[in-house]
């Protein structure tokens, strides 16, 4: 097999507090993990918050160095990129989606110019007609076009209008990997699920691998190929998803399934109520 | 003499604290002598009940924010109220939002409070939490330095968190610490009636029941109401007492919680319940056919002939007006013939 991606027992310390109580915090630990070029898949990283989720998927994009261990992609040590032009040729095969669409995208531009100038970056175009072709393509995966979104900031759309344009940002340089950071926590249960199954669908079509971090067990579970469930910081549970996610083994991962409220009226207010009394 | 307190406090729980009546507002905007208008909210009209929990769900850009912003007293333009009011009875004394603005102001903190979408982002990164607390809520108190320290402090224990937070930068704590912190900005004035939109959204499930409780609680103690916004009905079937549905702009289903979710009146409602992903379960699902609505140019009739299942002619010309059934309100030429899911 050709690696796609190897993680090999990553680490990320941060140095925090003032100069009197500094200490250490180790916010990724051990982590090592492979995705295979031939097999795109579905990657999904659970994990509450403050569990190490972003930290790896900054490390991934190659935003932040390791402490200590390595990370390749397509067999290249990613710390070990310098030049400008493999910096380029990394970015457009490693894409991310990040969390929050309000702050993804500045309010004093306007949201085509995001899609436009990686457009004209990662595919070379220069033309007006074909930078337009490709990036209303773009935004017609994901159920938008660019007579929509032309001209328009990013306070006069809402979260998910926003979400579904920085998933269609990230499709324009036909990437590889995707590395999506919670893509789908500020969205409807409907767009999630066609978000999801946009993943699925570039999984399937284009041969597109992602590492989707999210705390929603529902969707991770509908479809994942495998999962990992992080911990402070370390990697508790990893397996094929209908392992990891239907019969956890780790307690804290049994506690994350036990905790996903169901949509049924009578048991989440119950169970909010046995909260309540509890405290 | 029981009777007679009984009574009095039937009448107060009749007689609601929020009425919203024909609420039209659009976001009016001039794009290089092009003018555009986005109809976000469309002729809405709700009540709220004293030490009721309502919880508003739709779809991403329906409107649930501009409609919460709208009712906040919250807006800015380009968005403009057009048509209809919002009225607060705040002890027996009525708060007309857009006709009093100067009051709303003064009652904004005392009486109200409203938690953004993004909201944790209210926490200034640079500057240590105790400080948002000062700027929030201390001129609204009528405090000394000291007793307003105490009482916030007071405040967050209650809320389960360590007072020693305030002396902390925003990015030494959780997503969770901050919520919580949100939330407690939000109530340390202990309003009659607060306003948040997506408040548990971006939490992870083990936080999220925390939060959902400590929201149910807050509003137990202080008796106060509250309407929210998620698009996640999980959350509403965990503390709303009542569900109002929106869809392209306007309120398509209102009703008690639990007969929303078993018994959804109209199609897009039943849609949203038959679409929730549940553990243990990979069937694929089939998200709505067709686009959301463009609210600068809104489909005729009603608004979601163009994806409905049961569409029939009538629906593409005229708009169903939304009238009472059983235990709620729908609007829908063929409200209740959906199969529940
Ligand atoms: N400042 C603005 N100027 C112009 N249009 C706006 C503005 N803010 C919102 N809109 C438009 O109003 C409509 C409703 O947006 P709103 O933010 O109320 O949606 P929402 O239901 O809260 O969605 P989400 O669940 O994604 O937050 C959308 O079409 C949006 O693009
Ligand atoms: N730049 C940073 N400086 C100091 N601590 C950080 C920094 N980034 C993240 N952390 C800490 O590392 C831990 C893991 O954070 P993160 O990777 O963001 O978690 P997740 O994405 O799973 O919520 C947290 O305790 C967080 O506060
Ligand atoms: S009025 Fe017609 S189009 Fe609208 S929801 Fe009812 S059946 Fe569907
Ligand atoms: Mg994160
Ligand atoms: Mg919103």
């Amino acid at each position: 097999m050709t690696a796609l991606l190897e993680l090999q027992d990553v680490n990320k310390d941060y140095r925090v507090g003032g100069f009197l109580d500094r200490s250490t915090l180790h916010a990724v630990k051990h982590v090592s993990f492979t995705l295979d070029a031939e097999k795109p898949e579905i990657f999904t990283v659970v994990g509450e918050s403050g569990s190490g989720k972003t930290t790896t998927a900054r490390m991934i994009l190659g935003n932040e160095v390791p402490t200590s261990g390595t990370l390749r992609f397509m067999g290249k040590d990613i710390a070990q990129i310098r030049t400008r032009q493999e910096r380029l040729e990394f970015m457009a095969r490693v894409q991310p989606i990040f969390q929050n669409p309000f702050e993804a995208f500045n309010p004093l531009t306007t949201l085509d110019y995001y899609l436009f100038s990686t457009a004209k970056r990662f595919l070379g175009l220069k033309d007006k007609v074909a930078v337009d072709a490709a990036t209303d393509k773009a935004l017609q995966h994901v159920g938008l076009s660019l007579a929509e979104v032309r001209g328009r900031y990013s306070h006069e759309l809402s979260g998910g209008q926003l979400q579904r344009i920085a998933v269609a940002r990230a499709l324009i340089p036909g990437p590889k990997l995707i590395v999506a950071d919670e893509p789908v926590s500020m969205v409807d249960a409907s767009l999630r699920m066609s978000i999801v199954n946009l993943f699925r669908e570039l999984r399937d079509t284009l041969g597109v691998s992602i590492i989707y971090i999210t705390h929603d067990l529902s969707t991770a579970y509908y479809i994942s190929d495998r999962v990992i469930i992080m911990h402070k910081g370390d990697v508790v549970e990893a397996g094929r998803a209908e392992e990891v996610l239907g019969n956890p083994s780790h307690e804290y991962s049994r506690a994350l399934r036990s905790a996903v409220l169901p949509p049924d009226p009578v048991v989440a207010s119950a169970i909010i109520r046995e909260k309540l009394r509890a405290v | 003499m029981l009777a007679a307190v009984e009574n009095k406090s039937a009448s107060v729980e009749a007689k609601p604290v929020l009425r919203v009546e024909g609420l039209k507002a659009y976001y009016q905007m001039n794009y290089f002598g092009v003018r555009r208008e986005v109809r976000a909210v469309d002729d809405v009209s709700l009540t709220i009940k004293r030490n009721e929990i309502y919880g508003i769900a739709g779809e991403s850009s329906s409107g649930k924010s501009s409609l919460i912003k709208t009712i906040a007293g919250a807006i800015t333009p380009p968005l403009r109220v057009v048509e209809g009011s919002v009225k607060f009875d705040f002890g027996g004394k009525e708060l007309d939002v857009y006709a009093q603005r100067p009051a709303m102001k003064a009652a904004r903190w005392k009486h109200l409070s409203y938690v953004m979408q993004g909201s944790m982002n209210v926490l200034n990164p640079v500057r240590k939490v105790k400080h948002a607390f000062h700027d929030f809520a201390f001129k609204h108190m009528g405090l000394s330095e000291g007793e307003f320290r105490a009482r916030v402090e007071s405040h967050l224990q209650r809320i389960g968190l360590d007072p020693r937070v305030l002396e902390s930068y925003p990015h030494q704590l959780s997503g969770g610490m901050r919520q919580r912190l949100t939330i407690g900005l939000a109530t340390v004035c202990e309003p009659e009636f607060i306003i948040a939109d997506e408040p548990t959204t971006a939490l992870d499930v083990l936080v999220q029941q925390d939060v959902l409780a400590l929201i149910k609680g807050v509003q137990q103690r202080m008796g106060s109401s509250i309407i929210f916004v998620t698009h996640d009905m999980t959350v509403h079937a965990a503390i709303a007492d009542r569900i109002g549905i929106v869809y392209a702009g306007r309120l398509v289903e209102e009703g008690p919680t639990l007969d929303v979710f078993q018994r959804p009146q109209h199609p897009y409602t039943a849609h949203l319940i038959a679409s929730l992903p549940r553990i243990g379960d990979t069937r694929k699902r089939v998200a709505l056919g067709g686009k959301p609505p463009n609210l600068a140019d809104p489909p005729s009739g009603c608004r979601f002939h163009p994806r409905c299942p049961l569409a029939v002619d009538k629906c593409k010309s005229e708009n169903p007006a939304l009238l009472p059934r059983n235990s709620g309100r729908v609007a829908c030429w063929r409200a209740g013939e959906v199969e529940a899911a």
